[in-house]
């Protein structure tokens, strides 16, 4: 059973791989899953109705007779279509010339927005603003209150001249306020409102007084991203109620697809701005579309997982260890047991693995790691003497039973983490050993250069060594329309397998604002923010690669 | 990328084999690393992930004062809360308790309101159904209008599958024979032979526990003290356990709705506390002062977090320690979609859930994801919450609710 659009998306081109034309039966065939994939997905139905329109003409097109494989037409076609509906770029917040900016949240009960406020608040601190959050929603218990403490754990200030559980005026509050800040000196309002159903009259009037009360620069519409089919209803609802210029996405954390999103910014035109993906205050960012077109179609959200590792990990430690590990052997248990509880510390394993590419047709291998057992290797490491740590080789029989009783597991358990280690060990050194010739054959001279400074070993690996690996590995789909970008319309899409995906990973990194040091090594990519492989920097290169690896 | 690199490699070790094959290719793409460069994201949220646990605090528990200690001043709900840490009002001033209505046929006084908002959905499947041809076009639309109550593709389909064999049999195209063949597929597919009674009922000496769980935002505080007030209403006594200790006043909330029927509170003012020893401390509360029932609120936790899991696991491990949990209700959004089967399933694994609350049906939203929870979990619909009123949660009644749906 395939569980989620970008299983269930894989398996139909899994079935479209190979065939030498896309004929009309698959055509149909093809439109049919995606249909099946979106709604399971929670895409709204007319908007399903849309894309697959707009698909299947694309498909059954002159882009067909390109001399393209008929699966890379479609995923191509169906990428590009997705970031389309997700709306491109993610648009900035707008700020009021003359101070202060009011940001007015609204939405239906329970979709986060208090949560989201005190976010929103911390985040625009950060960023050297002075925001002040309103309590407005009188209305539900308690809900002035948690908008005091969060914003204390936020370190904002919270006005709230009413105790709120129906006592005082929504309104009032929100006129207040602004004059409050003008006073204060305050740059930013964000006003919380109550939870209100799109049918509800009465409190659509109130949110629309609020709004004309205010005034705000922003609107921000604030919806689950576990919301189904009534996302249309709702956000058009809340559209003709009070309006609003952008929508955030809350509790993307969850295993929701989040076809809302694509629903949502479709039939309303309005950008999904921020994402909200956590409990804590500072699990909160940019929405980028082409980030959720990503993760849709599996190709992995492997931006957020390299911002979550740069946000959590020491970077000198980091970068020390990846030293340690190209090295091979100087990468002894005792810094295995130290990367142990850096990716710890990122969070449950099963998060992180979600976001890597290829995730989910290896969804039930995945499964079979835990957070447990990521303890469990740390227990037995911990076990282990110092020299021991060092150099694994001397542990033998009895200290295998030592280790096992102390870390509380058996002697196999030992025994496979060392295998395993050694394994693991071997597998580095080898696609060390890989890297600086791919890096080289398609960067170009420059960061070849930079490479081979860095480890200047097997420069002279062929350019399709890794398809030797795995031809059409489980990675290689999603790689492959990676490269065909929608700025590249010329482009030929690789044929896939494990070097697809590195390149995507590649692409991803050199366009990447986030590693510093990269900019060193070579000029400044044009495109400071690129979405993650869409447009890698050299499209048509790569392209012309793939042709000849096929 | 050293980042990614290092989750390759934990997850290659601890892995093993599959894991590899999926890290290999991010190892490979490895680029230079790069020098510690002042990142703007370095250093704020240290803490990482969304998915940690909530902050272990101490379980160090305040326990309201008694019943009959209710100082007489003005109700807490009129004061300014202070600012900061809550102070513990007075629980139970029981003069001053309003009497809540008696759960019993509240679905029928509020089946206008749900109708108010299904109504088009039930007059477009029933025009559809009675239109003079019924071709392949128009069974799509009508599969497609079941669809957007977020019923899911599969039931959808069957139940298609289901009327078209009907409709062909009895050759039936007047509206009022096929809106009874609908109506009687739906109220199939709700299955009402299931046991939708709640077990509230005190064993002995011993109180009823109702764990109430969901993820965050479906409206489980809300829940619970709309529950209290049903069971108060009906005559039990009933003593509330606030065992949402992450969220931000969360116990607040609750003991508002507690203030105002007068049930008793249990809760921490530690925020951050371990809602196990909550719950335990509630129970234990519950059985000394011998009230019927103890519902323990739960912090909201999305199924995909596993420590939270377990921490809810625990919670529910515990109270079984002095009493048997008898209904775990599992809150549901109305506007859920197909992730609300994910989410009862994995529910239904670490708590075994007994009953569904179907809340915010009072919008727009149709609720047909619990069609496919109750088929694949067979955990029933037990209660429905359908507005923001006190008393605006009703028991689930299977052919109301579909009469309501359809229109009459």
């Amino acid at each position: 059973m395939f569980e989620t659009l970008s299983d269930r998306l894989t398996q139909v081109f899994t079935t479209l791989r190979g065939r030498g034309r896309l004929s009309q039966a698959d055509i149909d065939a093809t439109a049919r899953e995606i249909r099946i994939a979106l709604l399971e997905a929670d895409v709204a139905l007319p908007v399903v109705r849309q894309f697959i329109a707009r698909v299947r003409e694309r498909a059954s097109g002159a882009e067909v007779s390109e001399a393209l494989n008929p699966a890379q037409q479609v995923i191509k076609i169906v990428n590009e279509e997705l970031i389309e509906i997700l709306g491109g770029e993610a648009r900035r917040l707008r700020f009021a010339k003359v101070p202060p900016t009011v940001i007015m949240l609204a939405g239906l009960q329970g979709s986060g927005k208090t949560t989201l406020a005190a976010k929103l608040a911390l985040w625009l601190r950060a960023q050297g603003n002075t925001p002040m959050l309103v309590a407005a929603d009188l209305q539900r218990p308690n809900a002035v209150q948690q908008l005091q403490v969060l914003g204390e754990r936020a370190g904002v200030p919270v006005f709230a001249p009413y105790p709120g559980n129906g006592v005082g005026d929504p309104v009032q509050v929100a006129r207040e306020s602004v004059a409050e800040a003008r006073h204060r000196l305050y740059n930013i309002v964000i006003v919380d409102t109550a939870g209100r159903l799109g049918i509800d009259e009465e409190l659509m009037r109130q949110a629309a007084d609020i709004r004309d009360a205010v005034d705000p620069d922003e609107i921000l519409f604030v919806v689950d991203a576990m919301i189904g089919q009534d996302a249309v209803q709702t956000a058009q609802a809340f559209l003709d109620g009070v309006g609003y210029d952008g929508v955030v996405l809350t509790k993307l954390d969850g295993d929701a697809r989040g076809g809302a999103a694509l629903s949502i910014a479709q039939l309303t035109g309005r950008p999904v701005m921020f994402a909200s993906a956590g409990e804590k205050l500072g699990d909160f960012d940019i929405f980028h579309p082409d980030r959720m077109a990503s993760r849709i179609l599996d190709l992995g959200d492997i931006l957020t997982l390299i911002e979550q590792a740069e946000r959590t990990f020491d970077q000198d430690q980091a970068a020390a260890m990846a030293g340690k590990l190209a090295s091979g052997d100087g990468f002894t248990l005792e810094d295995f047991v130290e990367q142990l509880a850096m990716v710890r510390k990122l969070g449950p394993i099963g998060n992180l693995l979600g976001m890597l590419p290829g995730a989910a047709q290896n969804r039930e291998l995945l499964s079979q790691v835990s957070d447990k057992d990521l303890d469990r290797a740390a227990a037995i490491v911990n076990s282990m003497t110092v020299q021991e740590r060092q150099n694994p080789k001397i542990i033998n029989g009895s200290r295998r039973a030592r280790i096992a009783a102390g870390s509380g597991v058996t002697v196999g358990e030992v025994n496979n983490l060392i295998v395993r280690f050694q394994e693991g060990q071997k597998m580095m050194r080898q696609m060390m050993g890989g890297i600086p010739g791919m890096g080289g054959m398609r960067r170009g001279g420059q960061k070849a250069k930079a490479k081979g400074k860095k480890k200047g070993k097997g420069g002279g690996r062929p350019a399709n060594a890794p398809g030797r690996r795995s031809p059409g590995g489980p990675a290689g789909l999603p790689a492959g329309f990676g490269e065909s970008g929608q700025d590249s319309p010329g482009g030929v899409p690789g044929t896939g397998g494990f070097g697809g995906l590195a390149d995507r990973l590649g692409g991803t990194d050199g366009s990447l604002r986030l590693p510093p040091g990269l900019g060193q090594g070579f000029p400044a990519p044009s495109q400071p923010k690129l979405p993650p492989g869409l447009r890698g920097p050299v499209p048509n290169r790569r392209g012309r690669q793939g042709k000849k690896g096929r | 990328m050293e980042h990614v690199l290092i989750i390759a490699a934990v997850i290659v070790a601890v892995g093993g084999g599959g894991a590899a094959v999926l890290a290999s290719p991010l190892v490979r793409s490895r680029r230079r690393p790069k020098p510690s460069g002042g990142e703007p994201g370095a250093g704020q949220d240290g803490a990482g992930l969304a998915g940690d646990e909530h902050p272990g605090g101490t379980a160090t528990l305040e326990l309201p004062a008694a019943p009959g200690t209710a100082d007489t001043g003005a109700p807490h709900a009129g004061a300014a809360p202070p600012r900061g840490l809550p102070v513990l009002p007075p629980v139970a001033p029981p003069a001053e308790a309003e009497r809540p209505p008696p759960s019993a046929g509240r679905m029928v006084r509020l089946r206008s309101r749900l109708a108010r908002s299904q109504s088009a959905f039930g007059s477009a499947l029933l025009s559809l159904l009675s239109s003079d041809r019924l071709d392949e076009q128009t069974w799509e639309e009508i599969e497609d209008t079941l669809i957007t109550a977020d019923m899911g593709v599969g039931a959808a389909q069957q139940l298609v599958g289901q009327l078209r064999t009907e409709v062909k049999v009895v050759g039936a195209r007047d509206p009022a024979q096929v809106r009874k063949l609908l109506r009687a597929d739906l109220i199939a597919q709700i299955n009402p032979a299931m046991d939708r009674t709640l077990h509230t009922k005190p064993h002995g000496d011993r109180p009823a526990v109702v764990l109430v769980v969901g993820v965050n935002g479906t409206g489980k505080t809300t829940a619970c003290g709309k529950l209290a007030r049903a069971l108060i209403g009906d005559g039990q006594t009933v003593l509330l356990g606030a065992a949402d200790t992450f969220r931000a006043a969360a116990a607040d909330q609750l003991q508002t709705w507690a203030q105002r029927v007068g049930a008793q509170v249990v809760r921490s003012d530690d925020e951050g506390a371990d809602p196990a020893s909550v719950a335990f401390d509630a129970v234990n509360r519950g059985i000394e002062s011998g009230v019927d029932t103890v519902i323990v609120d739960t912090a909201g936790r999305l199924h995909t977090k596993t420590g939270l899991m377990d921490e809810l696991g625990k919670i529910k491990r515990v109270i079984s320690k002095h009493a048997t949990v008898d209904e775990v209700l599992l809150v549901l959004d109305a506007t859920t979609g197909q992730n609300g089967l994910r989410q009862a399933r994995v529910f239904a694994e670490v708590v075994d859930v007994t009953g569904i609350i179907l809340t915010k049906l009072d919008g727009t939203a149709k609720g047909g994801i619990v069609i496919g929870v109750q088929r694949e979990l067979g955990v029933p619909v037990k209660l429905v919450g359908l507005g923001e009123g006190p008393d605006d949660l009703a028991p689930f009644e299977p052919e109301a609710f579909v009469d309501a749906i359809l229109g009459s």
